[in-house]
């Protein structure tokens, strides 16, 4: 038989209650427990970055977290960055600039960006690059990725407004957190 | 991925127990980042995967005690690269943790895994050598410490006994002005693993400690006490002969995709001179360790 983990989590703001087979990641919770397919399935191996996802506040490859280890936890993906139908202002700035070409990496450049402005609000080009180091794009729009991020973040309150919505929360019940309050954007 | 049972449990000594019933068919998860990709690739087939991040002695911070540096056995590569006394007092070790994997990796990757998944390629361990880092080992049986140097012993391999689980890792305080570097080489910018990965501390008075990773079974530390590799002065011959003695012991596989053997020796070569360099720079400015 197999082996489930009953697991309470808040994905995009919406508290969860599932049970989840123990031998599956998050990204498989995510896809097909919760119908959350904005989440990319790719190498499977932690190198391309289509499957990041914020959890507890920090930027992870969900294809490399149990989805027994998301118990207890914050998970941010790319369909909780809209609110009430708007674009953040990173999602904008994507669009702007062209970012998007087959659009499959976008949603883990998406939520890496988003990370990276949460804790370094006026980034240099080469901590944009760093940052995104790991998230491969195949159509090679490595300049429009890195024009859309320096973009949002010069809006003039800065990356800082470009995540200010939703907020990423941390939880003190959560295991599998790592505590750093500097990613809460202020 | 093969099916497994998971385990959460709350404290070392639940840890012990279920790890003792288990035994090899038991395998630790820490940040993951490595052991999700064995497990999803078969080359690991546990019975049941202990998720240790639940435990209530769980340390994840870094604190200054009894004249040491001592990591969590929790700490992950991000909080180890941002910590002011690592990348003042152990910079080459901030360095490496700044190297490993992405930003999303760094997050979940713990010093105490890198060190315990013993890779040849590990990033963080040759730092961890030049420095003399200590490894805690905590068991049912009480807690040991092992010497870095002795904790590798193959790739894959460490002195860690079954049932044990490096609850920290500890460095000792610098005893004077050091300058320390980590340097790679890699196939391509941003995230790759290493084809060579090196570090090198300079004391003040000259004298240098260099350790290198990806050139065979296990990282290698060698020592300099006549100050000539950190002499940029030094006749090149009076280096050359004493980069053959010092790097001697490299033994690149040929079976590795990532370089060639001629590469990894050329190239281990000119970062062990070039870091020397740089960590007698720093030791000069009297600014990082």
């Amino acid at each position: 038989m197999t082996a489930t983990v009953p697991i309470r989590c808040t994905v995009n703001g919406r508290p969860r209650e599932l049970v989840v087979v123990a031998h599956h990641t998050l990204l498989d919770a995510l896809r097909d427990d919760l119908g959350l397919t904005g989440t990319k399935e790719c190498c499977l191996v932690g190198e391309c970055g289509a499957c990041t996802v914020i959890l507890n506040g920090r930027s992870v490859d969900s294809c490399l977290v149990l989805a027994a280890e998301a118990d207890g936890g914050t998970i941010l993906t790319v369909e909780g960055l809209a609110v009430d139908g708007r674009l953040s202002a990173l999602q904008q700035a994507f669009l702007d600039t062209g970012a998007a070409q087959c659009g499959f990496c976008i949603p883990g450049q998406l939520l890496a960006a988003h990370a990276l402005l949460a804790l370094t609000p006026h980034p240099d080009r080469a901590e944009v690059e760093e940052g995104l180091a790991g998230n491969l794009c195949r159509c090679a729009g490595y300049e429009q990725i890195i024009e859309a991020v320096l973009r949002a973040a010069d809006e003039p309150a800065g990356g800082a407004r470009a995540v200010e919505q939703p907020m990423v929360r941390q939880t003190t019940s959560d295991p599998a957190a790592t505590p750093d309050a500097s990613v809460a954007p202020q | 991925m093969r099916p497994f049972t998971y385990e959460r449990p709350t404290s070392l000594a639940e840890a012990f127990r279920i790890l003792e019933a288990h035994g090899a068919a038991a395998s630790i998860l820490a940040g993951g980042t490595d052991l999700i990709i064995r497990l999803r690739d078969g080359t690991v087939r546990p019975e049941v995967v202990v998720d240790l991040k639940a435990i209530k002695e769980r340390d994840d911070g870094l604190h200054e005690r009894d004249g040491r540096l001592v990591i969590g056995g929790w700490a992950v590569m991000t909080d180890i690269a941002a910590d002011a006394r690592v990348r003042r007092d152990f910079t080459a070790l901030a360095e490496a943790a700044q190297v490993v994997g992405s930003a999303q990796i760094r997050n979940r990757a713990t010093l105490a895994g890198n060190i315990c998944n013993a890779s040849p390629a590990a990033d963080t361990a040759p730092a961890l050598l030049v420095y003399g880092a200590e490894v805690v080992a905590t068991g049912s049986g009480g807690t040991r410490r092992v010497p870095i140097d002795d904790f590798f012993v193959g790739p894959g391999r460490t002195a860690l006994g079954a049932g044990e689980i490096v609850t920290s890792i500890e460095l000792p305080l610098p005893p004077g002005r050091r300058g320390g570097v980590h340097l790679r080489r890699t196939r391509r910018r941003g995230h790759d693993l290493a084809s060579v990965t090196l570090a090198c501390a300079v004391m003040d008075d000259g004298r240098a400690r260099l350790a290198y990773g990806s050139v065979g079974p296990r990282p290698l530390l060698v020592t300099d006490e006549s100050g000539v590799l950190a002499d940029s002065t030094a006749p090149a011959e009076a280096r050359d002969r004493l980069l053959d003695r010092l790097l001697g012991a490299a033994s690149p596989s040929p079976k590795s995709m990532r370089a060639s053997p001629a590469y990894r020796l050329a190239m281990l070569r000119v970062l062990a001179l070039r870091a020397a360099d740089i960590a007698a720079r720093r030791v000069a400015g009297g600014a990082a360790a």
